[in-house]
């Protein structure tokens, strides 16, 4: 059974189950294999802890959350220390360099960090877009989908005003995290 | 033509499967898990004429619809919980007063505002006691996306072909995970039209047996007046404490579901043929205990499981027979032993009932169900 598992975690109101959901949507609408997409998170609107679980298998899926991690991102440092238990030894393990700076101590990790929301700020120009930088890089450390099925999804899912902004922090995303991982 | 597909949460298929169905009149109050039915309500209703209207509370939610469908509307509410609590007063006038209506009900979880996000399975025994009162209770308990769609449609047929209150309660991992969906062309899913009276308005009686246990509904509107009550009723719609009249009314009402078991009741069986334990679930419950079975399988242990798409009316017929089969029966489910108490009622002591039971929001997980299956002997 090929199934894989992501969880893009981090506060409440960074966009990571909208991350998680273009995810799912590109393996399941654009390239052609099954996913599901789960999330859970508190109450609050902003702030608390929030994750987003993508399963994406060939056939169909049962369980439809996370029972042992490929992938993980972690946008904070309370999302880094609460979501590793269940990541598999090996697994991608992409954190935001500035928000996480205590990194896992025990277990085998392919570790890639660099500053996510930064970058959104800077290179892409608006720190909204911090979750689509960070699906970028997710696109291209775990091999999922392809760089242009998960671009459609991207370019499906968002506002016609905000396409050039999402195709960019997507591309910006991608190339950093090939670039930090190489 | 290839059909159209899209990835959605279980509670906008629910909406769109509602739009299949003819519904064209929504009436809610918004409460997590439940609100994007009503999101894609307001935006879609608009569309097609239909209307959307957030009362005050769920409460007049709950009497909004119920006065839409005595107009002639399908009619849906969505809510969870508290709000499903709130509600039990006017679903028992639904059933009394045999209005059809659907009521969708996401199990977040309890008693009171419990934990608004996390999922649950406490509200089953709600759908059939939670009003007082002997009446008919169907209650549907959809496991994937694509389920909550054709079963909110199956909902609609079912309410109008009873002619009494339909719910429909997915858990909240059901109602908010996301999948792919197929959709129906239209005419691929049989969707049941309303009885309407075949007589003259002055001959017109709304309980009128003479035309079987579910007589004809007339639309208010239509030209037909009649009087409508939550006192127990004569064919004429008109209160009476007639003993023999109540009595009959009272059984007839109740016979609407219990004669027609076989029509409602549908479930899943998967490799049951050889199996010695079954694992019994209902909801996103039955997608972790269908991968604990396959593992059990690959493990060399017979294992099956029976998956309840019908919650109510309980599939007793099939779980005696199982009993009769299998070492054990295991039941997980996100509530404190609710399903349980059913399986033991069925099973009547021929065979150990084993509980997983989870209310801390969060899923029962493979492991738990698989440990289980491994205690039956």
């Amino acid at each position: 059974m090929s199934r894989y598992e992501l969880r893009f975690s981090g506060s409440g109101g960074q966009g990571l189950i909208t991350a998680g959901i273009i995810m799912a949507k590109a393996a399941s609408i654009y390239e052609g294999k099954q996913a599901v997409q789960s999330q859970s998170y508190g109450p609050e609107a902003r702030g608390g802890s929030s994750k987003s679980e993508v399963i994406i298998s060939d056939g169909p899926i049962d369980y439809p959350k996370a029972t042992m991690v490929d992938a993980l991102l972690a946008m904070t440092q309370e999302a880094c220390d609460k979501y590793t238990h269940d990541l598999k030894e090996g697994g991608i393990l992409l954190v935001d360099s500035d928000l996480v700076t205590k990194l896992p101590t025990t277990g085998n990790y392919r570790i890639i960090s660099f500053p996510i929301i930064n970058t959104a700020k800077t290179d892409v120009g608006r720190e909204i877009v911090a979750n689509i930088v960070a699906l970028g890089a997710m696109v291209a450390l775990t091999g999922q989908v392809s760089r242009e099925n998960a671009e459609k999804a991207v370019l499906s899912s968002v506002p016609e005003a905000f396409i050039e902004l999402n195709r960019k922090a997507f591309s910006i995303g991608y190339e950093r995290a090939l670039a930090a991982s190489a | 033509m290839s059909k159209k597909v899209a990835f959605l949460q279980g509670n906008e298929a629910a909406a769109h499967g509602a739009l299949y169905a003819g519904c064209d009149f929504f009436g809610g109050y918004p409460i997590t898990p439940s609100t994007e039915v009503a999101e894609v309500m307001s935006i879609e209703l608009p569309k097609i004429g239909g209307k959307f209207i957030q009362m005050e509370d769920e409460i007049g939610a709950m009497a909004a619809i119920l006065g839409a469908s005595l107009a002639g509307a399908k009619v849906l509410t969505s809510t969870s919980g508290p709000g499903l609590s709130l509600k039990q007063e006017l679903i028992g006038y639904g059933c009394i007063a045999e209005i059809p209506c659907v009521i969708y009900n996401v199990m977040r979880g309890g008693p009171s505002t419990g934990m608004p996000t996390g999922p649950s399975q406490s509200d089953v025994m709600c759908a059939k006691w939670g009003t007082h009162g002997d009446h008919p209770a169907i209650c549907l308990t959809p496991a994937s996306v694509q389920e909550t769609y054709e079963e909110v449609i199956r909902a609609f047929n079912l309410s109008e072909k009873y002619r009494t209150p339909v719910m429909v309660m997915p858990d909240e991992i059901v109602a908010h995970m996301r999948e792919r969906i197929v959709f129906p062309e239209q005419g691929e899913i049989e969707v049941v039209p309303r009885k309407s009276p075949t007589v003259p308005p002055e001959q017109y009686k709304p309980y009128d047996t003479s035309f079987g246990d579910v007589p004809p509904l007339a639309s208010f509107g239509s030209g037909y007046k009649f009087h409508v009550t939550g006192l127990n009723k004569m064919q004429d719609g008109f209160p009476t404490t007639k003993a023999d009249i109540v009595q009959a009314e009272e059984e007839r009402q109740v016979r609407k579901v219990d004669a027609n078991v076989d029509d409602i009741v549908t479930f899943e069986e998967y490799l049951l043929e050889d199996a010695d334990v079954v694992v019994v679930a209902y909801g996103s419950t039955s997608r972790s205990a269908r991968y604990a079975v396959n593992i059990a399988r690959e493990q060399g242990v017979k294992a099956g499981m029976f998956r309840i798409k019908t919650f109510w009316p309980f599939p007793d017929k099939q779980i005696k027979a199982l009993a009769s089969k299998v070492k054990g029966i295991v039941i997980p489910e996100m509530n404190l032993g609710m399903c349980s108490l059913e399986l033991e009622r069925c099973a009547q002591g021929k065979v150990p009932v084993l509980g997983i039971f989870r209310v801390d929001g969060e899923p029962i997980n493979p492991d738990q169900i698989l440990e289980k299956i491994k205690e039956v002997k």
